[in-house]
């Protein structure tokens, strides 16, 4: 529901930048975008929850404890969400980019994770000789919860009074946070890895633990490559620098290791699931190449504020995130029809539309960066009007991209519909 | 002599379980240690941040604050950006009072613009908008053309 939702309102969005003020006077873009952007936030937390949850089941090899918890955790979370987006359609807001809905909503928001926590917390005892995927989601869950409520310290008068500190907190919680739930959703994707190979032998050795520790070294401190230009302490952005830096180590790691992932992917791709581990591996390759150079502050100030960021964001919310969860997905409800027909044009679809989709966003961004710094005269409006091609490629692409999750996603659902069926019946006929 | 082998065994094997538990403990304690050591790191450049003042002044008057809670309530953020942070449809705002004039923000927001609805703003809420613009105004510059670019990667301003 939340990634139809997020589809569906990105498209009324994109509607906007190639017949500006289409919707202007019954449901303006201050509203579409926050139904956007919360709708794949929700999306991409709530299935990960549920992947996690699920994942934790089969690592334990028993039932998950605390059933009734999972099923409060649940309610809030659809609950606060499905208010938090009928609260946008009535122009109620009150909060800040990205968690735009009144703070009030914060409440149910950090109980269902608490809940979370607690449920896993239960059903998991000790990090001692544990995979590198439950130290993970340990850390992702934990993660969460701190970054969440850092991210509504604004409410503090203290550091609300201050623009540039609140906005340097604001995005130093906004940069873990996404790092947090990247850790419960890589973690994800290397049980399922470790699963489809047969062994745990990757996520016990040293350098899955490296890469994490990295992972979590960059989640904790690379956070200021988002303000370079916001005049904030200056040790911040030079922290951000360095450390971001780091994750060239993992971008030569995939170009060294890219001969072998080729092969092993080839001897899997039929499995759906471990089709879309291995997009998700190519658009990290893109979006990570992307963010490096963005990290750096000489490059970052030709991109910031440009759609060169949004590029790098759909690359990582689509292109990873969501490539990842619909193979969680996969791996759930069935692997076994991937055969058909519309599934595998879905995926080919939607990685080939996203990948006009990204360059287009790409290219505007450069191209609105050059009107910026070439022509600082021309008009915001003019410029805007100017990259509209870009936006019409966009756009269809996009439409490209609403269609390829269609066909995937139903037969999904249809097969999670028809397993419900069964339980039933069987539950019926004992 | 039976007593004495199976001794030794027994010794042997204690030897090698302490062996690998050590190993094993080790093992899991440099884990242990690297985490805490990023965690104790992490949670003290957060309280360094949290405690300490930026250059900029706050807010100077009730009126400017009330601009920044309209903002967020009128979610302007989606449209408009603050030091390059914030939606692509509409241009930064965080120098639009020195580029601009009093007049022709008020202009703006009292009748929006082909994309930007008419939010039917008070006088008060005008006014408090243009406090907030006089405020960010004051606390840098935005444009991505007044950094100076140098050779190791790094920028600054003036």
């Amino acid at each position: 529901m939340f990634l139809f939702s997020a589809l569906l309102f990105g498209l009324a969005g994109a509607l906007e930048y190639i017949i500006p003020g289409f919707w202007k006077d019954f449901f303006s873009f201050e509203k579409i975008r926050p139904l956007h952007v919360s709708s794949a936030v929700f999306w991409i937390l709530i299935t990960a929850i549920g992947c996690v949850l699920y994942f934790l089941k089969e690592h334990n090899n028993q039932n998950l404890k605390q059933q009734k918890l999972i099923r409060w955790a649940f309610y809030i979370f659809v609950l606060s969400f499905v208010g938090i987006l009928i609260s946008y359609s009535f122009g109620i807001f009150g909060g800040r980019e990205y968690w735009e809905f009144n703070p009030v909503f914060s409440i149910p928001i950090t109980v269902g994770w608490i809940l979370f926590i607690v449920v896993f917390m239960s059903n998991f005892k000790t990090l001692k000789q544990q995979p590198v995927y439950l130290w993970m989601w340990f850390t992702g869950v934990l993660f969460f919860l701190f970054t969440y409520l850092e991210s509504n310290l604004w409410l503090i008068p203290e550091i609300r009074n201050h623009l540039v500190k609140d906005m340097t907190i604001q995005w130093k919680s906004y940069g873990s946070m996404v790092g947090s739930w990247n850790m419960l959703i890589y973690g994800s994707s290397i049980y399922l890895m470790d699963k489809i190979a047969g062994n745990k032998t990757y996520s016990f050795s040293n350098i899955a633990f490296w890469l994490y520790f990295l992972g979590l070294f960059n989640l904790m401190f690379n956070w200021g490559h988002h303000i370079y230009t916001l005049p904030t302490q200056p040790y911040v952005k030079h922290i951000a620098y360095v450390v971001s830096m780091t994750e060239l180590f993992i971008f030569g790691r995939i170009i060294y290791f890219w001969k072998s992932s080729v092969s092993d992917a080839k001897k899997h791709f039929h499995i759906g699931s471990y089709r879309f581990l291995i997009a998700a591996d190519v658009w990290v390759f893109l979006t990570l190449g992307l963010a490096i150079l963005m990290s750096i502050p000489a490059l970052n100030i030709y991109m910031h504020g440009t759609h060169v960021i949004v590029a790098h964001t759909m690359g990582a919310t689509i292109g990873i995130n969501t490539m990842l969860l619909l193979a969680f997905t996969y791996d759930i409800f069935g692997n076994q029809t991937t055969r058909l027909k519309t599934e595998k044009f879905g995926f080919w679809l939607i990685n080939g539309s996203l990948l006009v989709f990204w360059i287009s966003l790409t290219m505007a961004g450069f191209a609105k960066s050059y009107e910026q710094f070439n022509n600082p005269e021309v008009a915001y409006g003019e410029i805007i009007r100017q990259l509209r091609p870009w936006f019409y490629v966009f756009f269809v692409s996009g439409c490209g991209l609403v269609v390829g999750f269609f066909m995937v996603v139903f037969p999904l659902m249809r097969r999670w519909l028809n397993g419900l069926k069964t339980l039933e019946k069987s539950s019926n006929s004992e | 002599m039976i007593l004495i082998i199976n001794s030794g065994f027994f010794v042997v094997l204690l030897l090698q379980r302490l062996y690998f538990f050590r190993l094993y403990m080790e093992k899991f304690r440099i884990k242990f240690i690297v985490f805490l050591v990023l965690l104790v790191t992490f949670l003290g450049y957060s309280t360094t941040l949290y405690f300490t003042q930026t250059e900029q002044l706050a807010y100077p008057n009730t009126l400017a604050q009330k601009g920044k809670m309209l903002w967020q309530q009128k979610n302007c953020v989606s449209c408009h950006q603050l030091y390059g942070l914030g939606g692509h449809l509409g241009p930064d705002l965080t120098n639009v009072y020195s580029i601009r004039s009093e007049a022709y923000i008020t202009s703006f927001l009292q009748s929006g613009t082909q994309v930007m609805p008419n939010y039917h703003l008070s006088l008060e809420e005008i006014q408090a908008f243009i406090e907030f613009f006089k405020y960010t105004n004051t606390t840098g510059v935005a444009d991505p053309t007044s950094f100076t670019k140098h050779f190791n990667g790094t920028i600054s301003q003036q």
